[in-house]
């Protein structure tokens, strides 16, 4: 069984008929090159989060893609994410991960831009450039900055709709994850800190696993059965033992064409609230406070238990301790995670410990779920790279043609696909979405500046 | 020199040499995957902490590495949690362990206070070098301050605050001890 080499990448490279993908979408450089441009120049790309930087002059390093990114407010409070990119040389105009300034010097030559982005110093402007720069053509690349309840985002491309219109059906599903516990909108506040880390594959197996993989929980075995839980029994979700009572569809959900996922629990009934942290009493009266308000708020809704997914192409949210975490294309065969994690910002310091102290055990590098998952992501694309191993395509078809809409309730996100349990329905969509962005050059030439179009 | 032994230089010394003998008493546990051995050398109400580095602006460190029971930490644990830790790279299913790494631990520039309570600050650096199945090899590099607290003629650790050089961890996971 192969796929086409030549035939593009949808139907080709991607071939949805069949359900198979080539492994040369993992590790083919000329494939990457064209992902960087296709791909993550044309995407909303999440950049962090509004408590990273509440005050005026406050920034963070961000990337997006390879390239290193400003993620600031100005002293006005604007939001702004600017390309940490000297104009004249290119070289990296803010240098520190945090801070708070309201200008960016390069270390070079010494231009200066202000918070706003504009060029405000140029060292000898009159002496040497006799005043002919015009410095209103020389501030910092700026992208679009979009903040969904705190959660901001970044495009490069004026031709990419607008976030809410990219981010499509999935709304019903990152709106439950931007809720507080409670059910309303109220604010989150991020840990100090950004887990940083390097794993040996494409960026592509995080994306594609946090996307819904439910077919994966036996690598995780090891986890199982020990105690990770902060309920303080065996098993790594706090909901285990909560949901092993319950009756309940464990679901996949996709978005298409948008290509975001989705996967969780739907209750098949109100359920009362179930004790989970008998020992820790303001962390079990928050959260049973917290679940009745939610009921009463939602009603039937309050029956969907989302456990996160992944926005197209590479950020992915997870809830029960809100992280997102995004995986930086650094190279085809290697990925830079970026993560941050979240507590709501009005819960007592007990219940945030306890969010913290069990997520950093859970995800990451130091955590002991996600250390078999990199386990299996890098091994998988060492297996991508074998001349003769990539003659095989991956299968992706588990499930195929049992794909539901409407379903188990219509009012579950609107137009969306649902299938149960196991099921690679949502790593399909993922690559549709990708394979029809790849297939679709640019609509313009790629601006690229020349002496001549600089004047 | 009047030919005197300087007792108090020779106490410093007898000190010195306890605390590298339980270093290195440790890292052969370590190194020799006796991580059962290993969990006896510490209190049970340790604190093990690993906290996140940041690229701050000169003078301005405060806050270059994450707070311990605040912000994100690569570890913040007791030794509950280090047992279970332990345990998982037991089941012999833990695949980022499975096969299990080899790893060397080495420390140097000891420093040892005396601390008023009776248990004692050390000081070192560590380089702890860990390779597993064929190419994977990580050199873990930084500082390792510890409180061991004396426990007949040897000690126990009873806080370990581990500072690693690096602010984007450059290996893919922490799946061994400091």
């Amino acid at each position: 069984m192969s796929v086409d080499t030549l035939a593009g990448y949808t139907n080709g490279l991607v071939n949805l008929d069949s359900g198979l993908i080539s492994r040369d979408i993992f590790t083919r450089q000329s494939i990457y090159d064209e992902e960087l441009e296709r791909i993550f120049a044309r995407s909303w790309l999440f950049v962090g989060h509004e408590s990273q930087i509440p005050e005026p002059g406050d920034y963070i390093l961000g990337k997006m893609a390879e390239e290193s990114v400003i993620f600031n407010r100005d002293r006005h409070g604007k939001l702004h994410v600017f390309l940490n990119n000297c104009r004249h040389r290119g070289m990296r105009v803010c240098r520190y991960d945090r801070g708070n300034s309201t200008k960016f010097a390069c270390p070079f030559h010494a231009w200066v831009f202000s918070d706003e982005g504009k060029l405000v110093g140029v060292p000898k402007l009159d002496s040497a450039y006799h005043n002919e720069l015009d410095r209103s053509k020389w501030g910092l690349i700026e992208a679009r900055v979009y903040s969904y309840y705190g959660y901001v985002f970044a495009c490069w491309d004026e031709e990419t709709p607008d976030f809410e219109t990219y981010l499509g059906d999935l709304r019903f599903y990152f709106d439950d994850y931007c809720e507080l516990p409670d059910g309303t909108h109220g604010e989150w506040e991020a840990f100090g800190g950004t887990f940083k880390w390097r794993v040996p594959c494409n960026w592509k197996f995080g994306a594609e696993n946090f996307a819904g993989d439910y077919y994966h929980n036996p690598s995780h075995a090891s986890v199982d059965s020990i105690v990770l839980s902060p309920a303080g029994v065996k098993g790594r979700h706090t909901y285990d033992t909560i949901t092993r009572k319950r009756e309940q569809y464990l679901l996949n959900i996709c978005v298409t064409p948008e290509g975001h996922t989705s996967r969780g629990q739907l209750f098949k009934d109100d359920y009362e609230y179930m004790p989970t942290y008998q020992e820790m009493t303001v962390v079990e009266d928050y959260f049973r406070d917290c679940y009745a308000q939610r009921q009463a708020r939602l009603g039937e809704k309050s029956r969907w238990f989302g456990h996160g997914g992944t926005i197209f192409p590479n950020v992915s949210y997870s809830n029960g301790v809100q992280s997102m975490g995004t995986w930086h294309p650094s190279g085809p065969h290697e990925t830079q995670v970026w993560r941050i994690f979240l507590a709501p910002k009005s819960a007592p310091d007990e219940v945030k410990d306890v969010l913290r102290h069990y997520v950093i055990r859970y995800q990451g590098p130091s955590g002991l779920t996600e250390q078999d998952d990199m386990e299996n992501w890098g091994s998988a694309h060492e297996g991508a790279r074998g001349t003769i191993a990539r003659r095989y395509a991956y299968n992706y078809g588990m499930g195929m043609g049992y794909e539901r809409k409407g379903w188990p309730v219509d009012w579950l996100g609107g137009d969306v696909y649902a299938t149960e349990d196991v099921s690679e329905q949502n790593q399909r969509a993922y690559y549709a979405r990708w394979a029809a962005l790849m297939d679709q050059p640019p609509s313009a030439p790629q601006q690229r500046e020349t002496a001549a179009a600089a004047e | 020199m009047d030919g005197t032994p300087d007792k108090v230089l020779i106490d410093r010394l007898l000190l010195r040499y306890r605390v590298e003998q339980f270093y290195i008493q440790e890292a052969e546990l370590l190194d020799s995957r006796q991580f059962h051995a290993w969990l006896e050398l510490l209190a049970d109400d340790i604190r093990y902490w690993m906290p996140l580095a940041r690229n701050q602006e000169s003078g301005k460190w405060d806050g270059e590495y994450t707070r311990e029971g605040k912000d994100l930490n690569w570890f913040d644990e007791g030794k509950f949690e280090l047992e279970q830790r332990v345990k998982q790279i037991m089941t012999g299913l833990h695949w980022a362990e499975e096969p299990v790494s080899r790893t060397s631990h080495m420390y140097s520039n000891l420093q040892v206070e005396d601390r008023e309570d009776g248990s004692l600050n050390t000081r070192c650096r560590f380089l702890v070098y860990r390779n597993r199945t064929e190419t994977e090899t990580d050199f873990f590099v930084g500082k390792r301050h510890d409180t061991l607290r004396r426990d007949g003629d040897g000690f126990k650790v009873a806080a370990r605050e581990i500072f690693l050089d690096q602010s984007v961890l450059l290996a893919k996971n922490l799946t061994i001890f400091f």
